[in-house]
């Protein structure tokens, strides 16, 4: 179980709080959906649960334990821009086999062509290349996976064979998923449980009917 | 360009690409993959032709040897002809040679002082960085100084100050020229361990030399080697600069900024040549140093190299 614990943060000792006590907790083979209008902390948070920041106060645990710091983070992230997430002097082959090679199915699931592998990132489109970033950390290795508006500047298709492609990969390797998004719809279509940051309180919103059969 | 390796690996991506997407089946797409080509050659050939136009100045004093370099007083002041190109001075002796061997060396010096120049640059960038805090506070702090000092008065100072001479003009130069290399280093450092695939690499548990080695170096070497590049002009510049003002090369020693020195006391009296010449030699040199850092810089680059 991933869990981040009473989590505050801020970006300077004078700034304001971006996360106040926050406490989110997302099981093996979870979907969680985070939604909060822009400004609510909601990447930040993203951010502090894969260790990409260190909490001010709290403390973000994989099964009672810390995150790793020199090995392979179970809990892994994936940017909303990928064009800042893959390395432009890299080939496309490269940037895939960094985490560890990757699998044919995985590619084949996500509609990524064998052309592309020897191409520079800057030759493919932001969805072709969303496409590469997911499939780099979509590993055995990789045990929770944020999706920080993953799919915010897509269009519908490839909305839709992405989260197929993900969800397939998390049903079958049982993996938590943690879904940062405003796109309420969305949220309901994938979501087992949604999380709405707003205001103060942190409240508890059910997802939608088929949630409901499922947790029942 | 994109368009085009679309094009090119459309068989590839789907079998029911469309009828004339094949290079082979379009004489259009041919002609745009000859251009492609063409355009990477032409590249390659700027760097080759600079490479052995510069290689060529350097060497030449060596195939010269000391012929023309000696007085010959019947033939004073003659302006440029088919026996001697860029004339003769008032002592006779050939301005052609006298220019390829005072180029050459002032070249040489003009590398010496560039590359020494550019190790200082890429060391303290790389040190600013990666330490941070107050080693780079430090590095920007006399990187400050530099650039707020008049170029020429540092260059003169620390000429005058180390006694003058050949010597005095490769430490001068040397020292007043790896400012804004240092700068570019460190600048792109800093962006590289804050870029989210360098941070990610991170996540993915690899250590920080294999970062070092396969993020960091890939973008910092071409920069390291257009920077030398362009760092050649300015470095030649100044010294013939040094030299023309009195405290650089020895006057015995036929570098370029003497001959230009010489020639102002002629100039009045219609001996252009002696001035223009040589002069338009540096240019030429100087461009083709130019040139040869765009086109490298070109080749480098995957946005660029392959269009």
């Amino acid at each position: 179980m991933l869990k981040g614990s009473r989590l505050w943060f801020r970006y300077g000792n004078r700034q304001p709080w971006v996360v106040e006590d926050r406490t989110v907790a997302v099981a093996p083979g979870e979907v969680l959906g985070l939604m909060a209008p822009s400004g609510y902390g909601k990447t930040t948070l993203g951010k502090l649960l894969a260790g990409y920041l260190a909490p001010t106060r709290g403390s973000v645990t994989v099964d009672e334990r810390s995150l790793p710091k020199k090995r392979y983070n179970p809990v892994q992230l994936v940017f909303q821009n990928p064009e800042l997430s893959v390395n432009p002097r890299w080939r496309i082959r490269q940037i895939l086999a960094e985490g560890c090679p990757p699998d044919p199915a995985c590619l084949e699931a996500l509609g990524i062509h064998s052309g592309w592998l020897n191409r520079y990132p800057h030759e493919l489109s932001g969805g072709e290349l969303q496409r590469i970033a997911i499939a780099r950390i979509l590993n055995p290795s990789t045990q929770y996976l944020i999706a920080d508006e993953m799919t915010a500047m897509l269009d519908a298709n490839t909305q839709a064979l992405i989260w197929q492609g993900v969800l397939a990969f998390v049903a079958q390797q049982q993996i938590g998923l943690i879904v940062i998004s405003h796109d309420d719809p969305l949220l309901q279509r994938l979501c087992d449980r949604i999380l709405l940051l707003a205001d103060d309180a942190v409240s508890k919103v059910d997802g939608p009917a088929k949630v409901f059969a499922k947790t029942a | 360009m994109i368009l085009m390796t679309l094009i090119a690996n459309a068989p590839n991506r789907s079998p029911k690409g469309s009828p004339n997407g094949s290079p082979k089946s379009s004489p259009k797409s041919s002609l745009k993959a000859w251009r492609q080509n063409n355009r990477r050659q032409q590249t390659i050939t700027a760097i080759a032709i600079g490479s052995i136009f510069l290689l060529g100045i350097i060497v030449s004093p060596w195939f010269l040897g000391e012929s023309g370099l000696t007085t010959v007083l019947t033939d004073r002041n003659q302006p440029p002809s088919w026996a001697h190109l860029f004339g003769t001075d008032w002592l006779g002796r050939d301005m052609l040679r006298r220019s390829l061997h005072g180029l050459s060396l002032s070249l040489r010096v003009g590398l010496l002082a560039a590359s020494i120049s550019a190790v200082i640059g890429t060391g303290l960038g790389l040190a600013a960085g990666t330490f941070g805090g107050w080693v780079d506070a430090v590095i920007i702090w006399i990187v400050d100084v530099f650039f707020s000092l008049p170029h020429l008065v540092l260059l003169i100072l620390i000429a005058f100050a180390v006694g003058g001479g050949t010597q005095g003009v490769i430490i001068a130069v040397a020292l007043t020229h790896w400012t804004s290399l240092a700068r570019v280093i460190r600048a792109e450092v800093l962006q590289l361990s804050n870029a989210d695939y360098v941070q990610l690499s991170r996540h993915l548990g690899k250590p920080s030399l294999w970062i070092a080695r396969h993020h960091m170096v890939p973008h910092i070497v071409p920069q390291l080697l257009v920077g030398l590049i362009l760092l050649f002009p300015h470095a030649i510049l100044h010294e013939a600069a040094l030299s023309f003002v009195g405290i650089g090369l020895s006057p015995h020693l036929p570098a370029i900024g003497i001959i230009l020195a010489e020639s102002m006391r002629h100039l009045s009296t219609g001996y252009w040549w002696l001035g223009v010449m040589p002069g338009v030699l540096l240019l030429i040199s100087v461009k083709a140093f130019d040139w040869l850092g765009e086109n490298v810089r070109s080749l480098l680059d995957p946005k660029t190299s392959q269009e």
